[in-house]
């Protein structure tokens, strides 16, 4: 086991991208944060307070989105589903999904036919906090990354964090 | 995570850990059918057969309006006009539609254990939508996530199943799924429609005066008289059932408490409910009836997933 992030390289990353969320998203009536259940939640709620302190009441809606119904692996796999708390209309808004990491895409192909059930979103932005990259199998890339990472198919990448897990941390496992 | 059994037979069948999931499930699904588009993917390559060899318009239309709202194919049979008026048997009408690629088979029947017996011998997962007097699982799943939405739990709620205990298979769901998930609960109704050892078989008490368990309950389900499933005379006329075990409003307004009144449908209005009461705000009638999709696609969602290890 690799330790790939620290609890202080993962706050330093976290500032970092919420800076570039508002260096590109001036107007924060066009623009909603989306956080992807269950595990994606816990990097957009950091993103969606590190905005709140940096810009007080001109803050992002900001919402929660389960994919677990849009899945292309039922089949193999059953899932429990997580909450959906979408309590704002994206249509025509700038959508930032965020997760906490990118591996063949195939979530993020989920949470795109999600979210289109929601509305017609102007443009679909993706923040990762890990990018796994090379291991892609559809056509989808991020626009904001933590830290891009290479990684073999038999490794995992495990996003832990102190809400959830006791500490700050990202790993690399064999 | 996943449920402890492919078919869902009856709740007899279920563990409480299957009943939570169940209906945690039915709550996400439940804010999907809040979404401007109330539909998903989920089983976009399954196809269902709703078999219904007894009328029904709630539990067909809602097992429907689920798969749809599932993406999943459907087939909707019912005894008459189909073979079964020439003969054809059960097993054999199931096999001839399976033949044609079905994966799950909802099935309504006259029959206690009719969807039991389908599930020994056809290989597809069976849904019991009703079967005779013995189970109808869907309802009780449905009836305790409007307890839970009201009350927030169903632990130590006390629940009134007032009525034709004897010939209900809502009545017998609801006391396995309530009894099993810590609500307390009193079957009430005239002697001759209360079996016998009821409160011996199961962790039940029984009343025979509807003032004082309606005085005891959070909740009162009402149950409609099945005059089609009793054969021999088991109270006098309805006017008099209604006299004694009908609810009106002045029975409820003199409550200490505002009790709420659910009812599986459809009501005999007049008779075990009278209309200002059906229609009153301490029912919750239409909600279980909207309750009813969510709970139904949650059924289907887990009964269809995960098909490859079973």
């Amino acid at each position: 086991m690799k330790s790939l992030l620290n609890a202080q390289h993962i706050q330093l990353t976290i500032k970092r991208l919420a800076n570039q969320i508002l260096e590109n998203h001036i107007d924060p009536a066009q623009t909603v944060l989306i956080g992807i259940q269950p595990r994606g939640i816990f990097l957009s709620d950091r993103i969606a307070r590190e905005i709140s302190a940096e810009k007080g009441d001109a803050v992002f809606p900001y919402g929660k989105l389960d994919i677990t119904f849009y899945r292309d692996d039922l089949r193999n796999e059953l899932h429990v589903p997580n909450k959906t708390d979408i309590l704002f209309s994206i249509e025509g808004k700038k959508v930032i999904l965020i997760d906490d990491v990118l591996y063949t895409g195939r979530t993020i192909r989920a949470a795109l036919d999600a979210l289109m059930d929601f509305g017609r979103p102007q443009k679909v932005e993706l923040m990762v906090l890990i990018d796994r990259r090379y291991s892609r199998e559809l056509p989808i890339q991020p626009d904001y990354t933590g830290k891009s990472i290479d990684s073999i198919v038999t490794q995992k990448v495990k996003v832990l964090w102190k809400e959830r897990d006791g500490n700050d941390e990202v790993v690399l496992m064999d | 995570m996943a449920l402890s059994t492919r078919h869902l037979l009856g709740i007899k069948d279920l563990t409480p850990a299957d009943i939570s999931l169940l209906l945690d499930t039915a709550k996400q699904f439940k804010e999907v059918l809040q979404r401007p588009i109330k539909k998903v993917p989920s089983l976009r390559d399954v196809t269902i057969v709703n078999l219904f060899y007894e009328n029904s318009t709630r539990t067909r239309i809602s097992f429907e309006l689920a798969e749809k709202r599932l993406s999943a194919d459907t087939i909707n049979f019912s005894a008459s006009g189909s073979s079964v008026s020439k003969g054809e048997t059960l097993l054999d009408t199931v096999n001839n539609i399976l033949s044609m690629k079905v994966d799950m088979v909802v099935m309504r029947h006259s029959a206690s254990g009719a969807p039991h017996f389908l599930a020994k011998h056809i290989p597809a997962s069976i849904i019991n939508a009703g079967d005779g007097i013995n189970e109808h699982p869907t309802q009780a799943l449905l009836d305790a996530f409007s307890i839970i939405e009201k009350f927030g739990t169903l632990n130590g709620t006390r629940v009134a199943i007032i009525g034709d205990i004897m010939h209900s298979r809502v009545a017998q769901s609801n006391i396995y799924l309530l009894t099993k998930m810590g609500a307390e609960v009193v079957v009430c109704g005239p002697p001759t429609l209360i079996p016998k050892y009821i409160d011996q078989a199961f962790n039940v008490r029984v009343e025979y005066n509807l003032t004082k368990a309606l005085e005891w309950c959070d909740v009162a389900n009402v149950l409609r008289i099945q005059l089609e499933r009793q054969n021999q005379v088991l109270f006098s006329s309805l006017r008099e059932y209604s006299l004694v075990y009908g609810i009106n409003k002045r029975i409820l307004d003199s409550l200490e408490k505002k009790i709420t009144i659910m009812h599986p449908g459809p009501i005999n209005r007049g008779v075990e409910l009278d209309s200002d009461v059906a229609d009153s705000d301490q029912s919750i009638i239409l909600q279980q009836v909207e309750n009813g999709v969510a709970v139904r696609m949650a059924v289907l969602y887990l009964l269809a997933g995960d098909r490859n290890s079973s």
